[in-house]
């Protein structure tokens, strides 16, 4: 039996700073484009990644983005995947919420992100830290 | 540290804002906005982000505070120039800038913000002359 090998990144970024936040928008905007998306799709997967970058330096001290092209058959777009070795998140279904923050934020990011996004897995860990996938495609 | 210019025009300041925002230039843009407000007196301050390709909720809520504090300096904030795309994202996103003001243009932006003025005295027709 095989598993299905996830594909190999065209691209891994850094999230440490704000800097890297504006970084992460242009390599996303980039790929997005790459992977054909219209406009409406890029604005909403650029803006969802923006979110996500800022939570992984916020609350998950750093950490990284890794992106996938999606290329299913009906499916073709980009998936990004952000990774940190923060405190995790205790509560999942409360920090999706909107409205709700630990952090003084408006409390949109994580449901926020949800909503622009076709895809959309969140794993977390006390401890170990917190995986965050989504994908966007046409 | 690189900052927005802020021009002031008549009664109201323009901020165009043409960069991806960092985080210390958002701080610095909110410092240097309520300065120059109290300074020259405005009653409107005009953000123009048509060259904004995303707006997410730091930036909204950058505008949103940018209003806030405008608004107890008693000027009116009103933004313009955003495109379709971001439009529709920042719905979907949840942000619907409550405490902003939007117009489609920098002239209809002014428009609103000389809507606060009292009545001007009307000396003569110029339209008609």
């Amino acid at each position: 039996m095989t598993l299905t090998a996830e594909p190999a990144p065209v691209e891994v970024l850094e999230i440490r700073s704000s800097d890297h936040v504006v970084q992460v928008r242009q390599r996303v905007r980039a790929r997005a484009i790459e992977a054909g998306l219209g406009l409406v799709d890029q604005t909403k997967i650029v803006t969802a990644a923006s979110e996500l970058a800022r939570n992984t330096i916020d609350y998950g001290g750093g950490g990284t983005l890794s992106i996938v092209f999606v290329n299913a058959e009906l499916q073709r777009g980009i998936r990004l995947t952000f990774e940190d070795r923060g405190p995790g998140i205790a509560d999942i279904d409360q920090a999706l919420k909107d409205g709700y923050s630990s952090g003084g934020g408006l409390g949109l990011g994580l449901g926020g992100s949800k909503r622009l996004c076709n895809e959309f897995h969140i794993e977390s860990h006390p401890g170990v830290g917190t995986r965050v996938s989504i994908a966007r495609w046409k | 540290m690189d900052r927005i210019p802020i021009l002031k025009l008549g009664a109201a300041l323009l901020v165009t804002i043409q960069v991806d925002m960092h985080d210390r230039l958002a701080t610095a843009l909110e410092e240097d906005l309520t300065n120059k407000i109290v300074a020259h007196g405005s009653r409107g301050v005009l953000i123009d982000i048509s060259s904004l390709e995303i707006v997410d909720s730091f930036i909204g809520r950058m505008l949103d505070h940018i209003a806030a504090v405008s608004r107890v300096l008693d000027a009116r904030t009103v933004v313009v120039g955003m495109r379709p795309a971001v439009a529709i994202t920042l719905v979907e996103l949840g942000l619907t800038l409550a405490g902003v003001q939007t117009a489609l243009d920098v002239e209809r932006g002014m428009e609103l913000i000389h809507a606060d003025e009292s009545p001007v005295e009307v000396v003569g027709d110029d339209a008609d002359c």
